[in-house]
């Protein structure tokens, strides 16, 4: 028997032509936490979903040695039942369920014949809370009066209830402020020490793996670059980051030529915006920004750093509460105070996840198209011109290359990259100054994404001023004139298109973290 | 040049349609013909007039991704209204009917208000009207019916337009049914036009003439019915203009727009720049102005008004859109739709009473063809994707 619990050979999983896993390899020791990092988009989930089965067998290539037996998972049950249990990033709990309900749920504690022991729930759950810390916790209470730190803690708990061998958490410490990670990070270690728990951790935040893992597997675009362990090999943040980035650009970017750069036609100052739920919690701290005419302004950060919140907050206050601040116009100080307002005003805003916030599925490319330009450029006191809403909706079509059988047909039928030049083409139809893209290329292919980025170039020659918010730093840095990185609700820096490197983006980030440690 | 472009007509939104007529012709056969008369053609509009009403204003609601339950309740409200002006107060005819046609509309706003400002679910609001108005109308009435209305008032649920006889036959009916074939063909023709002239997808002509063929030999055989009869009915005139005009903001308009957007997918809707919750709003009080449009012509098609009247006119208008193809969860559905529904559903009871079936039997049947029409949708949907 070899000493490791887990080997991932030779994986490789394609999305319709894509490679979005290609010969992947992944080695976990028995007893070990085991970190896997890399940028957003590189594979580190699809690597988990094939590991737990979510991807059933034969749908990818390669082989996955489990305890030493070649494993064929079709499911998550399959997976579960070998003790692999994964703890992805949104709580799967039942919030109205009480603390023992929700550690057994799916797992309930029966007597024969199907009934429910609650004695036995009541017990078992006090049991196993006791292992993740949470020994003095009143098991009767519903999860959702629980904070969210705790309540990941419940997650963790609800996996201890069932046989786990590996345990696999991914960002589990995202929502988490620094003293709730550092206690579920111990507990991670506790169980490894005292219960022979083997972990995966999956995490932007690096400095929680330097402290928490044994070793670390780096994976970039699909590819394992290198696996490092603690004691043998450098250990540090710089040393990841390194592993993470270190990629040569070829023109995965079309050049952006013969663009005026104009005056400053977009600005914001001193933006101010609390949680929409928490009127204590700030989100958006005096943000400044602006933005000249024909020029792509990149938001960089990581996850939850504030960058969707800041512009749905601008975007006619669709997000937050207490919002403050100036938004300069062409020169102009406006109120936006609704989406409409924001619209009028040529603001356009493209969100980050086109399913819930941009598109209709259930109707056709058309009428996505004109949806938010119709009041404005496709009616006459409020009867829509349905001649020009198809003659309009067939030039986009064309003019941005979206793959469809005509202009009928629904949307939810198109690929991710189409769905998103869809939306692109409906702000477009708004004719705005300004367009705000939220991660405009978010889980589509590569050459969508090249077309995308053409769209934006042409964006920007019109004159246009342009944001660009992504968590690929190599899009930022391929896209932008002049990037803002943002970290918790704060610009921690701006960075020139010289001076910009995913190193120093980064760099501004930690030194930004430490900064506001310091100070609090 | 480009090709030109020739699609087939898309069947599935005739589809309803032609199980209508299927069903209509099943009928004719099993009670010999007895559902052709001119009365029960005449009977047939009569009878589905208020319920069309309502579907009309309930596919609104409908593509919302939600119903109002309370609409019987409202339109039992709104003839209490003019019962008690009418037959106690004895005031002006007009004064009741806008008096009652208020009573409806603020029925609407009392529900959008909760709905849109509120944030309570419709289906909780509206289950609370529905209770609340048979409530006030049985506290209005003293649980008695008040009747009888002067014939005037009757004229708007059960008058027909003036005649022009020729021997026993109408000859508005035959002018009316002449007027509705040009246009029929006059819109085709201009329909062709437009997409001659944007170079739009054409569809091909033998399609084009059998499809305005139907329709031209329905308009023909239901009006010359009504000829044979007493006349073109006033409902009618009401029923007409109601579902013309809300097929236009439905299909046209930038407001309809909006009611599909939001159904669709509301928070796409609102992040376009809808302010979803005056749609809300606006759609619930347009409801409740229809609900008391339909007690006014249900009282007077009654010639009184009675507490219990309009008891589950709700579920008839909810089934009629679902009939007709409206999605559940909104966002898609035609007033064409809702309409043959409803005549579906007033096809079924007609054709069954005729036959003989009891009430028991035909809800039964009622149910089953619902429950039918909507697992057949949701089946060839599925097939689909």
């Amino acid at each position: 028997m070899s000493d490791y619990i887990l080997e991932m050979n030779h994986i490789t999983k394609e999305f319709s032509g894509v490679k979005a896993l290609d010969d992947v390899n992944l080695k976990v020791k028995k007893g070990e936490i085991h970190g896997l990092c890399g940028e957003n988009g590189a594979g580190k989930s699809t690597l988990m979903n094939v590991l737990s089965g979510v991807y059933p067998y034969g749908t990818y290539s390669g082989d996955i040695v489990y305890n030493g037996e070649v494993c064929k998972f079709h499911d998550l049950k399959q997976s579960e039942a070998k003790g692999i249990v994964i703890i992805h990033q949104e709580l799967a709990l039942s919030p109205l369920l009480s603390v023992a309900e929700n550690v057994f749920l799916g797992n309930e504690q029966t007597t024969v014949k199907g009934v429910i022991d609650w004695t036995e729930t009541r017990k078992k759950a006090a049991e196993i809370l006791a292992r993740v810390g949470l020994e003095n916790e009143d098991v009767n209470v519903p999860v959702n009066t629980l904070g969210v730190g705790k309540q990941q803690l419940i997650e963790i708990a609800k996996a201890m209830g069932k046989k786990v061998d590996l345990l696999i958490l991914d960002e589990p410490t995202a929502a988490l402020n620094d003293e709730e990670s550092k206690k579920l990070l111990d507990i991670m270690i506790d169980l490894k020490e005292n219960h022979g728990v083997t972990s995966i951790i999956i995490s932007h935040k690096l400095n929680e793996l330097e402290y928490v893992c044994d070793s670390l597997t780096i994976i970039r675009d699909g590819h394992t670059i290198e696996s490092l362990h603690k004691g043998v090999d450098e250990f540090t943040e710089d040393r990841v980051i390194k592993g993470m980035v270190g990629r040569e650009l070829t023109n995965r970017y079309p050049a952006r030529e013969g663009v005026t750069i104009g005056d400053v036609i977009f600005e914001v100052k001193d933006w101010n915006v609390y949680h929409p739920d928490d009127a204590e919690r700030q989100m958006i701290k005096d943000v400044n920004i602006s933005v000249r005419a024909g020029e792509v302004v990149g938001l960089a950060g990581l996850m939850g750093a504030g960058r969707t919140e800041f512009a749905m907050s601008v975007f006619g206050k669709s997000y937050g509460q207490k919002i403050s601040g100036h938004v300069l116009i062409n020169g102009k100080e406006v109120t936006l105070n609704s989406v409409k307002d924001a619209i009028d005003n040529k603001l356009a805003y493209v969100s980050e996840d086109r399913k819930t916030y941009g598109l209709v599925l259930i109707d056709d490319i058309k009428h996505n198209m004109t949806m938010a330009a119709l009041r404005n450029f496709f009616s006459k006191k409020g009867v829509v011109d349905s001649n020009e809403e198809i003659v309009s909706s067939e030039e986009y079509k064309k003019r941005i290359n979206v793959k469809a059988n005509s202009i009928e047909q629904v949307v939810g039928s198109l690929s991710g990259g189409n769905q998103q030049k869809v939306v692109l083409a409906k702000w477009m139809l708004t004719q705005p100054d300004v367009l705000i893209l939220d991660e405009p290329t978010r889980g589509i292919d590569v050459g969508a994404k090249y077309e995308i980025y053409c769209v934006i170039n042409d964006l920007a020659k019109a004159g246009k001023a342009v944001i660009v918010i992504s968590s690929e730093m190599q899009e930022i840095i391929g896209t932008c004139d002049r990037v803002y990185v943002i970290n918790e609700g704060e610009i921690a820096g701006e960075l020139s298109k010289d001076e910009v490197s995913q190193e120093k983006i980064m760099q501004q980030i930690m030194a930004h973290n430490r900064r506001s440690e310091a100070n609090g | 040049m480009d090709k030109k472009k020739v699609v087939n007509i898309d069947m599935k939104q005739y589809g309803m349609f032609i199980v209508l007529i299927a069903v209509f012709i099943i009928f004719a056969i099993m009670t010999g013909g007895k559902n052709l008369s001119p009365a029960n053609i005449n009977n047939l509009i009569m009878q589905n007039s208020y319920v069309i009403i309502l579907a009309t204003g309930m596919l609104l609601c409908v593509l919302t991704g939600n119903v109002d339950l309370g609409v019987g309740s409202v339109v039992a409200l709104c003839g209490s209204v003019v019962g008690v002006m009418l037959v106690d107060a004895h005031m002006n005819m007009w004064v009741a009917i806008i008096a009652a046609l208020l009573v409806g509309l603020l029925c609407g706003m009392f529900s959008g208000f909760f709905i849109a400002v509120m944030g309570v679910p419709p289906f909780i609001v509206t289950l609370a009207t529905m209770l609340m108005g048979r409530g006030a109308t049985y506290t209005i009435l003293k649980a008695q019916t008040k009747g009888p209305f002067d014939a005037s008032y009757n004229f708007i649920g059960a008058g027909f337009l003036p005649k022009i006889s020729v021997g026993n036959f109408d000859l508005l009916c035959l002018i009316i049914a002449i007027a509705a074939t040009v246009a029929i063909i006059f819109g085709e023709i201009k329909s062709i036009a437009t997409k001659k002239k944007y170079g739009f997808a054409e569809n091909p002509l033998y399609q084009i003439v059998i499809k305005d063929a139907v329709f031209i030999f329905l308009v023909w055989f239901v009006l010359i019915k009504l000829g044979q009869y007493s006349g073109f009915p006033f409902v009618l005139v009401i029923m007409g203009c109601i579902v013309g005009i809300y097929s236009f903001i439905t299909s046209k308009t930038v407001a309809g727009r909006q009611i599909y957007a939001l159904g669709g997918n509301r928070k796409a809707a609102q992040l376009s720049g809808i302010k979803t919750d005056r749609v809300f709003f606006w759609v619930y009080t347009n409801m409740g102005f229809l609900a008391g449009l339909a007690g006014v012509v249900l009282s007077a098609r009654n010639g009184s008004a009675t507490p219990k009247a309009g008891d589950q006119f709700e579920m008839d208008a909810i089934a009629s859109c679902y009939l007709g193809g409206a999605a559940v969860a909104g966002g898609a559905g035609t007033i064409f739709g809702a309409v043959i529904g409803a005549f579906i559903m007033g096809i079924l009871n007609n054709g069954m009473s005729l036959y003989g079936w009891s009430t028991d039997i035909q809800k039964i049947v009622k149910g089953a063809v619902l429950l039918g029409a909507v697992t057949a949708d949701l089946m060839s949907k599925r097939k689909k994707s």
